[in-house]
């Protein structure tokens, strides 16, 4: 007897696309209807982003597409990919919450799935009662309960509130309940879906503590998170998946390496050409022509390590000599807003620039936090601060958690503020 | 290595191209907790911030029969085979309310319960089956009410019973009239997933059975073709039984009861096939 204990073998499954929100006779006679008059399914456009992986006609799509993998008894794997990558529907058929179009799986043992937290909660009823209903909706017997119960209410952390109705919870109360009841089933396989992000960032810590006991306890776990740095944390081997197809699987820090760099490829290279029009302003003496945005090895990238070398290569076509002037880079956040603005000459003054083309390099050392940014360009004349050329915002680029060797990422939920200062701390003890 | 994996033994298997049908009563007795877990919460939410509480499953069937009495009983002027109105009614209402409980809690599981079941998986038929179980309770209180009733008759208005032999037919009928309710309820709640429109049919269908059933009036009463019609109902025996339990007055109507227990099985097995189809992929399409 071998010791795999899920075998996913030729594993496919379709979504029509039109039947998104639809399903009323009305609406399928209305698509037939179309469809005799030889038009497109008029609720076909909705959904038309979706549209990946076509195959046929074009109002099918492979959620999942020829999935295998075995799973070994006690193994925790993780499953990286982009949101619609497959990797929910993959544990919802795991789960048997739906059935797959094609092909299957085999699985031994009990499986318990937590594609939620707090599933079945009833508002009216308290935590002690909720605790019975939710156990049992997971698999749990009424003795298993029983016996667990003091234990369940300890880890919760709400003891004082567990005779007490669920509607009088606050969010992180609810949320606490539902994960301790979630965290002490004894099934051999857990199937787990982004269940770490709720809470605070101590229950957490709290969460990811506990599955990690599950996890050593020699019990098989199956996780998906968007929080690479969980994932890095609990899982030993991943799958990756892209477009409904499993790409590959290894080792969970080889894995996020690929991600990371398989969404560069995705997306492609950020910057690059700037259109005339992302300038706001333009005199026509000079233009900014090419921003890349490149690791210290010169590849260009648009996901970056915590704690990684962004290199920025900006190509600046001068139209006719220009003296006291001088060119600016601006760091905007998410929302817009510069966080922070470099300028070429970093002792803030006047410069020239000859008629032609010059190529200015720009490096920025591992102070960024983590977070989603987007360059700004000016070229202003010294004195009156008037601009040349202005960009507002180009080149998008993600700074992750996850940092490149794995052992300075940034740990909690949570990002504050945008810049790492260079900062020197001295410590003693005073009293 | 193909015939080494089929002597492996895998709790779960899971094939789209292996269509089975299969009615797993095993994994439905695992979850026994679950189903009795539901019903409790069924019975106890109903309540639940209310001033009468349980109250108000016997306010329901009294005030029917009360309105029964004034326009069937004394507007129509419909018999009630020398029964006192209120016990004549009640006793109807009570067994049919059973049917009426447990068919519009199960008609509907898939479309309430989609937010549970698309996150978690439990075996399907736990929910119909708890339902029964929790209009059973209900059930139970309103025949408390109607034994209450009949009772005061006996001890004040001189009612004269003696206790019969087909007394001990009720639980048999109670049985048929929960498995009648189960089993059109998850034919309906399969074939509702994705036409909802049924649902409106069904509240009108249901509505117009109440008039084929002999709740109002007393099969006596009702002759040749008509007699065929309402009988053709298969719960028209057991609320005729149910009555007959108590007032026997003509016959035992042991011969449709025959046919509504074969009703009843045939539409169990049927409403199981379905729902075992439609809960393997209902997810995408509810």
């Amino acid at each position: 007897m071998s010791d795999v204990v899920i075998r996913v073998e030729n594993l496919y499954k379709h979504y029509r696309l039109g039947m998104i929100g639809t399903g009323t006779l009305s609406h399928d006679l209305n698509r037939w209807w179309y469809a005799i008059r030889g038009k497109e399914n008029p609720y076909l456009k909705i959904s038309e982003k979706n549209v990946r992986g076509v195959k046929g006609k074009s109002d099918y799509v492979w959620a999942l597409e020829d999935i295998n993998f075995d799973v070994k008894r006690g193994a925790t794997l993780g499953i990286i990919g982009k949101n619609g990558a497959g990797k929910s529907t993959l544990l919802k058929i795991l789960s048997r919450v739906t059935g797959p179009t094609k092909g299957g799986f085999k699985v031994k043992g009990r499986i318990a799935s937590l594609l939620e937290v707090g599933t079945g909660f009833h508002q009216e009823l308290t935590g002690r009662e909720n605790i019975f209903t939710n156990g049992a909706i997971l698999g749990m017997t009424k003795a298993e309960i029983k016996k667990k119960l003091d234990e369940i209410i300890a880890f919760s952390g709400i003891e004082r509130y567990i005779d007490t109705p669920a509607k009088r919870y606050s969010s992180g109360m609810y949320v606490r309940l539902a994960f301790a009841v979630a965290a002490h089933l004894d099934s051999e396989i857990l199937i787990a879906d982004e269940v770490l992000a709720v809470g605070d960032a101590e229950f957490q810590k709290k969460c990811l503590g506990k599955m990690k006991d599950v996890a050593g306890s020699g019990r098989t776990v199956l996780f998906v998170s968007h929080n690479l740095v969980s994932l890095r944390a609990l899982c030993t081997t991943s799958l990756l998946m892209q477009h409904g197809k499993l790409i590959a699987s290894g080792e969970t820090n080889q894995m996020i390496s690929m991600y990371l760099a398989a969404n560069k490829q995705i997306e492609g290279a950020a910057g690059a050409d700037i259109p005339q029009s992302e300038s706001s302003v333009f005199t026509g003496e000079a233009k900014f022509k090419k921003l890349y945005v490149l690791d210290e090895n010169g590849e260009p990238k648009n996901t970056f390590f915590f704690n990684e070398t962004i290199v920025i290569v900006l190509h600046l076509e001068v139209y006719q000599k220009l003296e006291n002037v001088m060119s600016n880079i601006f760091v905007l956040n998410q929302f817009g807003e510069r966080i922070l603005m470099a300028t070429a000459n970093s002792g803030y003054k006047p410069c020239t620039y000859e008629k032609g083309e010059h190529e200015i390099t720009i490096k920025f050392n591992d102070n960024l936090m983590p977070g989603e940014y987007s360059f700004g360009l000016s070229l202003a004349n010294f004195f009156t601060g008037a601009n040349i050329d202005f960009v507002e915002s180009f080149g998008n680029f993600t700074v992750a958690k996850e940092s490149k060797s794995g052992d300075t990422e940034y740990p909690w939920a949570t990002v504050h503020g945008y810049i790492q200062p260079d900062t020197d701390w001295k410590e003693k003890k005073i009293n | 290595m193909k015939e080494k994996e089929t002597t492996e033994h895998w709790d779960v298997v899971v094939d789209a191209d292996k269509n089975r049908i299969s009615i797993n009563i095993r994994e439905l007795w695992r979850y026994r907790d679950l189903i009795m877990q539901f019903a409790k919460r069924d019975i106890a939410t109903v309540y639940y911030q209310t001033i009468l509480g349980p109250l108000w499953f016997l306010i329901q069937p009294l005030l029917t029969s009360l309105l029964f009495i004034v326009v069937f009983s004394n507007i129509a002027g419909i018999k009630t085979d020398g029964i006192p109105g209120i016990l004549f009614y009640l006793s109807g209402l009570t067994v049919w309310g059973y049917f009426l409980t447990s068919f519009n809690a199960t008609s509907n599981t898939f479309v309430t319960n989609a937010a549970i079941f698309g996150k978690v998986y439990f075996p399907r038929m736990v929910t119909p089956i708890s339902k029964i179980i929790s209009s059973l309770f209900i059930f139970g209180v309103q025949f408390l009410l109607f034994l209450g009733f009949l009772i005061y008759f006996m001890l004040f208005k001189g009612l004269h019973m003696s206790v019969n032999i087909y007394m001990l037919l009720i639980p048999y009928l109670v049985l048929v009239m929960g498995g009648i309710g189960l089993g059109a309820g998850i034919i309906i709640s399969s074939l509702t997933t994705k036409y909802r429109d049924i649902t409106f049919l069904v509240t009108f269908g249901v509505q117009l059975l109440l008039y084929l059933t002999p709740v109002i009036y007393p099969m006596t009463e009702i002759v040749g073709k008509k007699r065929m019609i309402i009988l053709a109902n298969p719960i028209s025996s057991v609320v005729e039984g149910f009555r007959y339990a108590f007032f026997p007055v003509g016959q035992f109507p042991f011969k449709h009861l025959a046919y509504s227990s074969i009703v009843m099985v045939i539409m169990l097995f049927a409403g199981m096939l379905m729902f075992n189809k439609i809960e393997k992929n209902f997810m995408d399409t509810v």
